[in-house]
């Protein structure tokens, strides 16, 4: 177990136990609605909230000049980010949830990169390679300037980024091994902590209604309700790499099996039915109507394990070399998405 | 394939099991393993677990099948269905066939097989008696292919060691059996990773995916002193050798690849991709749940063992790999290619009938190119 310092706390307070912190400290929740210096860190969390729901990061009282040191500053940190939490809770909306554990997490990183990046404070780089390990549990050892960590560890946290200079061949790579720069280590995790973060906001416990911040949650509630997601309308054309799976076949060649797989997890997910697309195939060079049936009812779920396959990511039909790419794609990352637009 | 051929393979294989129990062993943890085998003529079994050599050996003899395979992956309960099996991990396993090489040599030594009229022809698009395009094509591989399959074994087992930190000892290299090299890493950090992990390992070591500013060229204000050297380690290193060939060439070719630009530099790397990147079948690397040709068992697409290479430069998988006995067989051959086995050259035949040693024999069988007179 992390024992912190109070700085710590205000830098990660997620690693707080939010009940003893208050305890601690000798306040209880029903104070923070009425007590008028203790409503200071309820507006903070008020802020804190509307902030990370609009998408942006929540500066922090710490980072101004000369505050750091101040404990009563830093115990409000802790505990508006305590009382963001309880009021997230009180609103019931989980939009909430996620855009302030993502918000939280984005904080949290820029502080574990300082600490990393601190060449002349090693205490800071190993409490912040503590909460890395403890955490996430990925060991990261500092060699020279870089956090050297295992590849299957990177390949793991790495595997959900779409951004190309992720993937490991734009990596330093050594001996088993990573080389990463204090920021891109942080960015590797974010993530997880996001996931840390709302994990511990789902899992805490509903608290009662507090008499005085009825009206700050019910201004939660509206700012979430507009947060609902839009619509999609979809254009109905299949994407280029089903369109090239169909011309294959059309003309009587060969469909490597991944490609077989992919057409028919993205026809079936359509909504189209076997006997519908089991024609489809009947051009391929090693056509068998009883395989294929039993190929296509074990995809859709209708025979064998009863699990319904769905249709590979565009990364993963990257690398099988079924992906034809055109501007018409737009950053999808499932063929499934295409033509669908946002309204 | 008809009923005589398939007793003929059948006897032909059984002998060869029979005698060689000392080339098929079980894996290790053999009990975790899922095992499934084909027979002649019909679909797959699978879904067997087995706990010793003992068991592995009756299967063989109980079914004579004409292909056995073993799961990379180690489950919990490997007999059950495929939702249930509980999976544990994997080792890593990798399939470098000549067939995905390119090679210009294949045209030579490719046939289609019609599967409407069965008209046999050198490698071809359409039938050339009844215009099909269903055609099956089978390829007698030349010691090209298999020269080339060793280079890129050779470039796997680099990456694989230096990049990749495997211990040597851990990385085992196969005669898949027909056309190329299966490899084989155990226990080793990447046991437990997922699909989605290895497809990433496939993209490194096929070199996909790279972007400009991983070798040193920056979109915006481009700056010479970032490209890499010959000394880097990884694909920093391995792209410097083979794009500036020689150390005094590299200035001059920096300054060419600075004239041409980000987007130019972009399709270098792509390029470059197809030459220094491994050629392994990307889907065998990223199936966790695959069951892979078991060593020792015989391919039935020729009739070779899948065999240990210990030796990967003197292999050579027509003498090593050919185990099936010389007994005279007479058979009807319509093979147009000329082919090697045990020294001995064979072919090409033109609907010729021919006695010929049994494994040269089951090689045209198995190739679908003979059948028994």
């Amino acid at each position: 177990m992390l024992v912190l310092g109070q700085d710590e706390k205000a830098k990660y307070p997620f690693l707080a136990d939010a009940g003893e912190y208050l305890k601690d400290k000798g306040f209880s929740l029903v104070q923070f609605g009425s007590d008028p210096v203790l409503k200071l860190s309820v507006e903070k969390a008020l802020h804190r909230i509307k902030v990370a729901s609009a998408g942006e990061v929540y500066k922090s009282d710490i980072d101004k000049d000369g505050q750091a040191s101040k404990d009563y500053v830093l115990e409000r940190e802790v505990f508006s980010f305590l009382l963001a939490i309880v009021l997230i809770k009180l609103t019931g909306m989980s939009t909430l949830i996620k855009r302030f554990a993502l918000a939280e997490a984005r904080r949290a990183e820029t502080y574990l990169e300082k600490d990393l990046g601190n060449a002349s404070n090693k205490s800071k780089i190993d409490l912040a390679t503590r909460i890395i390990y403890d955490l996430f549990n990925i060991k990261i050892i500092k060699e020279n300037d870089f956090f050297v960590i295992p590849v299957s560890d990177y390949l793991k946290h790495s595997v959900t980024f779409h951004e190309r200079e992720w993937k490991l061949i734009n990596r330093h790579v050594e001996n088993g091994k990573v080389f990463l720069t204090p920021d891109k280590t942080v960015r590797l995790i974010r993530k997880e902590l996001g996931n840390y973060i709302s994990s511990k906001i789902i899992n805490a416990p509903k608290p009662s209604m507090i008499p005085g911040l009825e009206n700050i949650v019910n201004e939660l509630i509206l700012i979430s309700k507009k947060l609902t997601p839009t619509y999609t309308i979809t254009t109905g054309e299949y994407p280029p790499c089903i369109k090239h799976a169909i011309d294959v076949l059309e003309k009587g060649e060969n469909l490597p099996h991944s490609g077989r797989f992919m057409l028919a997890t993205f026809l079936l997910s359509k909504g189209q039915t076997v006997p519908q697309i089991v024609p489809l195939f009947k051009n391929a060079p090693d056509f068998n109507p009883r395989v294929t049936l039993y190929q296509l009812n074990h995809l859709a779920g209708t025979s064998g394990s009863a699990t319904k396959y769905s249709c590979p990511s565009c990364e993963k039909l990257k690398t099988q070399d079924l992906c034809f790419i055109t501007k018409e794609c737009d950053n999808i990352i499932n063929p499934m998405q295409f033509g669908k637009k946002r309204t | 394939m008809n009923e005589i051929d398939i007793k003929f393979l059948e006897d032909s294989f059984k002998k060869y099991y029979f005698n060689h129990f000392d080339l098929i062993t079980s894996p290790q943890r053999t009990s975790e393993r899922e095992f499934g085998y084909q027979k002649f003529n019909s679909g797959m079994f699978r879904h067997i677990s087995l706990k010793d050599n003992k068991e592995l050996h009756l299967l063989f003899m109980q079914n004579i099948p004409s292909d056995v395979y073993c799961s990379n992956a180690y489950y919990a309960f490997p007999n059950s269905p495929m939702s249930e099996k509980d999976w544990k991990e994997a080792d890593l396993i990798f399939d470098i066939d000549a067939k995905d090489l390119n090679l210009p040599c294949r045209k030579n030594h490719t046939i289609s097989i019609c599967n409407e009229c069965n008209e046999i022809s050198k490698d071809t698009n359409q039938c050339v008696k009844c215009n099909s395009t269903k055609l099956e094509k089978k390829s007698l591989p030349c010691k090209n292919c298999i020269d080339a399959s060793k280079i890129e074994v050779n470039k796997l087992s680099n990456v694989l060691i230096n990049d990749l930190g495997i211990d040597k000892e851990n990385i085992h290299i196969y005669f898949s059996g027909n056309e190329g090299f299966h490899v084989y890493v155990y226990d080793s950090q990447f046991q437990q990773i997922g699909s989605k992990e290895r497809s990433e390992l496939v993209d490194y070591i096929m070199f996909r995916g790279a972007i400009p500013e991983t070798f040193g060229m920056k979109k915006f204000k481009p700056n010479r002193s970032l490209f890499p050297d010959f000394n880097q380690k990884g694909w920093n290193g391995r792209f410097s050798k083979y794009i500036f060939g020689s150390k005094s060439k590299r200035s001059k070719i920096i300054s060419e690849l600075l004239d041409s630009g980000y987007p130019s530099f972009q399709k270098t790397l792509d390029d470059v991709s197809k030459n220094i990147g491994v050629k392994i079948d990307p889907n065998v690397t990223m199936d966790i749940h695959r069951i892979f040709r078991l060593p020792g068992s015989i391919n039935s697409k020729s009739g070779l063992t899948k065999i240990l290479c210990t030796n990967l430069t003197k292999f050579d998988p027509y003498t090593d790999a050919c185990f099936l006995n010389d007994d005279p067989v007479e058979i009807l051959a319509n093979c147009p290619i000329e082919f090697k086995l045990k020294n001995k050259k064979f072919g090409p035949y033109t609907n010729e009938k021919i006695l010929v040693p049994t494994y040269a024999a089951v090689y045209m069988i198995c190739k679908k190119l003979a059948t028994i007179a």
